[in-house]
């Protein structure tokens, strides 16, 4: 049987984390919700207005649900730092996604300010989810400044490339003693289910579900496919290997000391 | 980067077929990078103030219509008029008077501006990068500046006098603006000045120099067309609709991720097929008058150009709801810009 997902304390029985930016409507945001049965929702606190306009985002989003706001449009951990600071005061509790990009054109994460911002939010009792290129050194550095996971791409954001640098994430899940989410670039449920088999903790899952036809079955397919992964890893999926490894082997006979 | 030739022969393309694959690989992209929403801005003219002579604009220097500036008592109210049709993201613009509104008046236009908006973005004439800075300090997120033409021989046929006719102060100026801090660059050409290949060619080099090297910029593209003001009519060759429909398509495959804006300038039918191909930021609910929202009645107006298309904020978001579209109101959140 598998462990609750535990998350800075917190238990979460779906390892499906999902980002609710280009839907096109809120009503697909909600049944998608509701289809993958995911317990923690992405929302970026420059689309949240509940001062002004009638139809908020987090009317569709259940309360049961745990709400993560990140930083979109920070480009330094000082602006990262601020939208925090605001999220928090404007009541959306504590858990902050940590983006810090300043690159227009690839949407890189920045890991030295991601590192920063961290640093200076985990002090301030934030709940860290900083989104990262997997770099082994920024990772390390992230535990130490107090982050609650480590959350690496898999490969350009939007991209729907997938995997794209498998091996640094592998080092990731080998070395990091905090959940392993990742996040970005997975565009097909094979995706998601290829990066729990090899031991992530979660994955995060926007615009290949947003985008989709029918983003609630796609949604329902993620999170199949992450249990899927969940339990395949459990079970110490047998690791590929380089050379054939026939359960019958040809050439024993020569090697045989009875014979 | 594409080739002059390559967007000289895609745009002269006669073949139907061509232009559709072309709107379907643009589209895909769209989708992807964007999904399906579209960004709602509105203009704010706050002065129709003109040192420069621009033969195609209906502000320059040497027409006379009635020039105005809005107080600060009339800024609040066309904000306030803008802010609850429920709009968050404003492009305040002004003619290119140095002399009638100074940085100071601007300044106090974006301190104003940042009670009733989230999002603030200037179209006003060209400065230096320390004024930019200030700008950002006082909530200026977004600065539009379109070199009009790239075409040296034509801008300075159009650009007769004023400090618009200085060709290279206004190509440094999306630099100067990136320096400064603002977030949000918005380039653009003015198709009808001079050969579009070769405008747009030169666009998308000045594009790719900027992300190059001011990476953290977001960036959008305008194509604005020529329009006639009050009947007469300016272009030097007319863009159609086909070549304007490829335009918007070639920009959204050669830079998926940067945004495309349509304004009012364009009629109703043209802009909501538009939306499928590569537009990811319309205006709504625009008037093209200083004062134009609630202080000026509309037949003393001398509008900037013609609108073509005058459904106000409230229709626009329905039809993009009927279209499947999410209307994006809120898009960013003042947070106090600080030089770092």
């Amino acid at each position: 049987m598998d462990t609750p997902l535990e998350i800075a304390g917190k238990m979460f029985t779906s390892r499906f984390l999902l980002g609710t930016g280009k839907f096109k409507n809120k009503t697909d945001l909600a049944q998608s919700i509701e289809a993958s049965k995911t317990e923690i929702v992405t929302v970026a606190l420059r689309r949240i207005d509940l001062e002004r306009h009638d139809e908020n985002i987090l009317e569709y989003i259940p309360k049961n649900v745990t709400l993560l706001v990140n930083t979109s449009g920070a480009r330094n951990a000082k602006e990262a730092v601020r939208i925090a600071r605001l999220a928090k005061e404007a009541g959306y509790g504590n858990w902050i996604k940590i983006e810090v990009i300043n690159d227009s054109k690839y949407l890189l994460p920045d890991n030295q300010e991601t590192v920063k911002a961290t640093e200076i939010l985990a002090a301030e009792g934030f709940v860290v989810l900083p989104y990262m290129y997997p770099d082994l050194y920024a990772a390390r550095a992230l535990v130490q400044a107090g982050a609650a996971t480590v959350m690496p791409l898999g490969s350009l954001i939007g991209s729907n490339r997938g995997l794209r640098i498998k091996e640094f994430i592998q080092i990731l899940i080998n070395e990091i003693d905090l959940p392993i989410v990742v996040d970005a670039g997975l565009g097909a449920p094979s995706h998601a289910a290829e990066a729990m088999e090899m031991g992530a903790d979660a994955v995060l899952v926007n615009t290949a579900v947003a985008t989709s036809g029918n983003p609630a079955l796609i949604a329902q397919a993620f999170a199949m496919a992450v249990e899927a992964g969940r339990l395949a890893y459990l079970s110490k999926l047998p690791s590929p290997k380089d050379n054939a490894d026939a359960s019958s082997p040809l050439t024993g006979f020569l090697y045989d000391q009875s014979r | 980067m594409i080739s002059l030739v390559d967007i000289k022969n895609i745009l002269h393309d006669p073949d139907p077929e061509s232009t559709e694959q072309l709107a379907q690989d643009a589209s895909r992209l769209t989708r992807q990078y964007f999904g399906r929403t579209i960004t709602l801005y509105a203009p704010l003219y706050l002065s129709n103030f003109c040192s420069s002579y621009c033969t195609y604009c209906g502000f320059h220097s040497h027409n006379r219509i009635k020039r105005f500036k809005l107080t600060a008592e009339q800024m609040r109210q066309e904000m306030s008029f803008l802010a609850r049709q429920g709009i968050e993201n404003v492009l305040l613009l002004t003619g290119e008077s140095y002399q009638a509104t100074p940085l100071d008046y601007l300044k106090e236009a974006a301190t104003i501006a940042k009670t009733y908006f989230s999002n603030i973005s200037l179209e006003v004439h060209p400065m230096d990068e320390k004024e930019y800075q200030e700008l950002f300090q006082h909530g200026v997120d977004g600065i539009t500046v379109y070199q009009e033409t790239y075409d040296r021989k034509r801008y300075k046929e159009v650009h007769v006098s004023g400090k618009k006719a200085d060709y290279d102060y206004r190509l440094g100026t999306p630099e100067r603006a990136a320096k400064g801090g603002i977030r949000h660059i918005s380039l653009g050409i003015l198709l009808g000045l001079a050969d579009p290949a070769e405008d747009l060619h030169a666009l998308y080099q000045h594009l790719h120099w900027m992300e190059h090297h001011y990476p953290g910029v977001e960036y959008s593209v305008s194509f604005p067309r020529l329009r006639s003001i009050k009947g007469t009519n300016f272009a030097y060759c007319d863009v159609d609709d086909i070549t304007l429909v490829k335009i918007i398509c070639l920009t959204r495959i050669q830079f998926p991720r940067v945004g495309i804006n349509l304004s009012t300038r364009e009629n109703a039918n043209l802009r909501d097929h538009a939306l499928e191909l590569g537009i990811t930021r319309i205006s709504a609910g625009s008037n093209t008058s200083v004062g134009g929202y609630t202080v000026t009645a509309a037949e003393k107006q001398d509008p900037q150009f013609d609108i073509k298309d005058r459904r106000s904020v409230n229709d626009i978001v329905q039809l993009l709801k009927q279209r499947n579209f999410d209307p994006v109101l809120t898009d960013w959140r003042g947070i106090g810009n600080q030089i770092d």
